[in-house]
């Protein structure tokens, strides 16, 4: 079986750290049977697998730009051991059929843990709820559910699916985007968008939503999560909302953390996604909202498109960009690296914080007991990204050719080593 | 300069020196329909996704007097509209040995791309992209006022000129804005609230909601295109609300300056933007614009491609090699 | 670098040349100077002066760009355009005498011919031109000539004119003494 003993490694805290696995779980280095591999990660930093609740893996329908299998690959590459399958796929993961075909994908790759999260309403159509017991009650165990790509409008139907999740302590991950103030919107509206002639996505279409889910969540007393927070007014009105005891929590992504709606200038289409880039002020707004909590986690919106999608036109474009491979790299740098918060609290935020928000009992923690997913991570090595050496099947980074902070050298599943960088051939497969 | 893709790409001597040249050339062209041999044995492919016979003709006249081969590639209707296309059509136009690629696209970017992305040697000159810009149109506007307020010499420092109508979506008033500052000029944006960009306090010029506020003092008017379908964007209530705030008409062109101008890009909607006095009044230079517009388009292509290329300098490092 | 001619045999030259120009059109009233810039155009005032000296009469100037009909433009960065300026009278069946500063390749002379040949259909043309170097690449002569120089195609011969360069003298440079 697999059994290690992980020695001289550090922990988040910088404090040297043995561990010792056997049958997938963490074990009394004592407790090790007499097979077991001996790796010495001095010079490592050893810490949980991280937790993404926001990937998009194409599979059903878009098997050209990314499957389960793929995105599984990039995960671990990236340090995660848990990714959670967004449902616009074709078909929309709205019945408990598509879940558990997605949660089975995942499971039958083994390289991490695959879980799905469903539709809120039929088709993300925003009119009819789906069967969001059925899919709770299904083998992918669903607890978040979101029409994400989509926003749930309709305050009614936002209303009750806020209401309804209630029966098994549910969440409803709300995509902030008011449809009307953002027919055919291409960019951040400001400035730039101005000046470049593309046609804006104003920060308040996110914000009006944020605002009215916060009082419907409060009004119903349920929980409420919003994804890919971007502007400095949606951190406020989260601020506000958790002072007041509302059940609220929020999400940011790596690039929403780095870039601007400046690199929209180039009108490459690789910057095109949404929620948009938005201002430097923003950008500020959501290191310090993270830092502070406001915002609880760090969520990737992996978002892979093939190339065509890409090379085009900006307006004919697809939204989105890559994230699960260079996620941690990007929140070191734009984190850690600026002095907002240590490493542990980082980790707290890509691993704990979502873990517990999910409800994935097997992630974010490290003690005897429990399964062991975790990553060693090389903190004082740096990487160049390239786009074509990536594991995800598509290539839409923004960070291709970047030197990046911080590398992912081993993740381990349930106890088996699913990636090592060193050996790269080997694993996979 | 090896692309025009927007008035950002100019300096002010650069934009001067095209100015100047088309002077010269409009001398030249006065008498007859002449033509020069400059750009023979050259290519130039006017790329057009949208439809504009105007800017077309315009270009396809100033190519055809320097005696370029003119390849008019219309990919409007056809199966070229999204997508990978762009990069498809570029692609084949690079086989083809295009010397300039005058592109027209509904995407704004799409000739930034072209370029960018290197995916024809060629010049790309733009010839209006989405809501972006539209360089050579500006560059006539400035060339017609130059002529007839500064007597074709020098910038345009001292000058006041109106920007009127729908300035949201319109890309004439982008580049015209970027040029005519860039020349010295004061700019003022006449629009209803709802046509003006978020952010057009960063652009340098005056904003005014009222055209009845500023016209007295301007040396030139420009009215902008105001698209009907507009109103179905709730952009503005009324065509008759519109042209009773904004639009051109008799009283207002009397209360005009004695040497100021009318112009308008065209094509015109008569009755909403600009009456028919305004239109046809002593004042409209609108006709004028059309015939400077070949000029001008003649003095980028000069520019551009009359002299030694990325593409000819390429070729000779290969000869040399 | 040697000086070939100075202000005073410029001068001379520059006279000489305006009494032939006469002789051989029997007077001015039909002719016309074109100057090809830049220098072309100074010579061509100038010539214009002496025969305002030489008859008391105003002969009819003009100058002609021929930027747009050269054969070598895409050997280097497109050139800025100059003014082409015709009397009124136009060039139809007048004596026009086109007017440089150096006769070299022929190349120049070869590119006003053609720029002469949209503007009008003039009686004869005619070249004048202060230096006539050698080296013509082309069958083109000069009818009247300040000069002649022989060189050495490395050389490059230099006018210079009060009007542009402050003084009046024409060097050659590369030539090894
Ligand atoms: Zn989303």
């Amino acid at each position: 079986m697999n059994s290690w003993l992980i020695k001289n490694a550090r922990d988040l805290q910088g404090k040297d750290v043995d561990l010792a696995v056997a049958n997938g779980q963490i074990v009394h280095v004592k407790e090790l049977h007499h097979q077991y591999s001996e790796l010495d990660a001095k010079g490592l930093t050893l810490m949980p697998g991280l937790v993404d609740l926001h990937t998009h893996l194409r599979e059903p329908g878009r098997e050209d730009a990314e499957t389960v299998f793929t995105a599984s690959q990039a995960a671990v590459a990236g340090g995660y051991t848990a990714i959670s399958a967004m449902p616009n796929t074709l078909p929309v993961a709205d019945t408990a059929g598509v879940v558990e075909q997605v949660y089975r994908l995942g499971k039958s790759h083994g390289l991490c843990d695959v879980f799905p999260i469903g539709a809120v309403t039929v088709g993300q159509k925003g009119e009819q709820l789906a069967e969001l017991v059925a899919m709770n009650q299904s083998e992918a165990r669903v607890r978040i559910f979101s029409d994400d790509g989509y926003c749930v409008a309709d305050p009614l139907v936002m209303r009750r699916a806020l209401e309804y999740v209630k029966l098994f302590d549910g969440v409803v991950a709300q995509h902030a985007q008011d449809p009307r103030l953002t027919e055919n919107a291409q960019m951040n509206e400001g400035e730039v968008s101005a000046r470049l002639g593309l046609k804006g996505w104003p920060a308040v279409a996110e914000e009006a939503i944020i605002a009215r889910d916060i009082l419907l969540a409060e009004h119903v007393n349920s929980r409420l999560h919003i994804c890919h927070l971007t502007t400095a007014g949606g951190v406020e009105l989260v601020r506000q909302a958790k002072l007041r005891g509302v059940k609220v929590t929020a999400e940011v992504t790596p690039h929403h953390l780095l870039l601007t709606d400046e690199m929209a200038a180039t009108y490459d289409a690789t910057y095109k996604v949404n929620p948009p880039l938005r201002t430097e002020s923003d950008v500020q707004a959501l290191r310090r909202g993270l830092a502070d909590g406001t915002i609880d986690i760090v969520a990737t919106d992996h978002a892979p498109h093939p190339q065509e999608a890409k090379d085009c036109e900006w307006s004919a474009a697809a939204f989105g960009m890559l994230g699960l491979e260079t996620a941690f790299s990007i929140c070191y740098l734009a984190i850690v690296k600026s002095g907002l918060l240590s490493l542990a609290d980082l980790w707290q935020r890509m691993s704990i914080a979502p873990a517990k928000l999910a409800r994935y009992e097997n992630h974010g923690e490290l003690t005897v007991g429990r399964t062991a997913n975790f990553v060693l991570v090389d903190l004082n090595k740096s990487w160049k990204v390239d786009a074509g050496a990536l594991k995800s099947k598509s290539k839409n980074t923004p960070y291709d050719g970047m030197e990046l902070p911080a590398v992912v050298e081993k993740t381990f599943h349930n106890g088996v080593l699913v990636y090592d960088r060193e050996n790269q051939g080997r694993e996979g497969a | 300069m090896r692309d025009l893709l927007s008035i950002n790409d100019l300096t002010k001597d650069d934009a001067l020196e095209i100015l100047d040249t088309a002077v010269q050339l409009s001398a030249l062209s006065d008498s007859s329909n002449r033509k020069f041999p400059t750009l023979r044995g050259r290519t130039v492919v006017n790329l057009f996704f949208e439809d504009s016979t105007r800017t077309r003709i315009s270009f396809e006249a100033a190519a055809k007097r320097l005696s370029a081969d003119v390849i008019n590639f219309s990919a409007k209707g056809s199966s070229v509209s999204k997508g990978e296309s762009l990069k498809d059509t570029a692609l084949t136009l690079q086989a083809m040995g295009a010397d300039a690629v005058i592109i027209r696209h509904g995407s704004s970017g799409a000739p930034a791309q072209l370029a960018r992305k290197r995916w024809i040697d060629g010049a790309v000159i733009n010839a209006g992209d989405g809501t972006h810009e539209h360089p050579t149109q500006a560059l006539l506007d400035a060339f017609t006022i130059r002529r007839h307020l500064k007597k074709d010499q020098g910038d345009l420092a001292g000058l006041k000129i109106a920007v009127v109508g729908d300035v949201l979506h319109s890309r004439v008033a982008r580049s015209n804005v970027l040029l005519l500052q860039k020349l010295g000029a004061t700019v003022v944006l006449v629009a209803p609230p709802t046509l003006l960009p978020v952010g057009v306090e960063h652009w340098g010029a005056q904003v005014s909601f009222a055209i009845d506020d500023v016209i007295a003092e301007c040396d030139a008017v420009m009215m902008l295109r105001v698209q009907k379908e507009r109103m179905e964007d709730l952009f503005f209530p009324s065509e008759r609300e519109y042209a009773r705030n904004f639009g051109l008409n008799a009283a207002r062109i009397a209360e005009m300056k004695e040497s100021a101008i009318v112009m308008h890009p065209g094509p015109m909607n008569r009755g909403l933007e600009i009456t028919a006095e305004g239109a046809d009044s002593k004042r409209s230079v609108i006709v004028e614009q059309v015939a400077n517009g070949v000029s001008v388009r003649m003095a980028v292509l000069y520019l551009l491609i009359g002299g030694a290329t990325s593409r000819d300098l390429a070729a000779q490092i290969g000869d040399q090699s | 670098m040697s000086v070939v001619l100075n202000a005073a045999e410029i001068a001379r030259a520059l006279r000489r040349i305006a009494h032939e120009i006469l002789e051989k059109n029997h007077g001015s009233s039909e002719v016309i100077l074109l100057g090809i810039p830049t220098r072309g155009v100074v010579i061509a005032q100038r010539l214009a002066q002496e025969i305002l000296g030489i008859e008391n009469a105003a002969v009819a100037l003009g100058t002609l760009d021929i930027t747009m009909y050269r054969d070598d433009l895409r050997m280097r960065a497109p050139r800025p355009l100059t003014p082409t300026q015709l009397p009124k009278t136009g060039i139809d069946a007048k004596h026009v005498v086109l007017v440089d500063d150096v006769f070299f390749s022929g190349r120049t002379v070869r590119a006003a011919l053609d720029a002469l040949t949209e503007l009008g259909r003039p009686k004869t043309v005619q070249l004048a031109v202060l230096i006539d170097r050698g080296h013509r690449e082309l069958p083109i002569r000069a009818d009247f000539v300040g000069k002649n120089i022989p060189t050495a195609k490395a050389e490059s011969v230099k006018v210079n004119l009060s009007e542009i360069d402050g003084s009046d003298e024409v060097k050659i440079e590369g030539r090894s003494m």
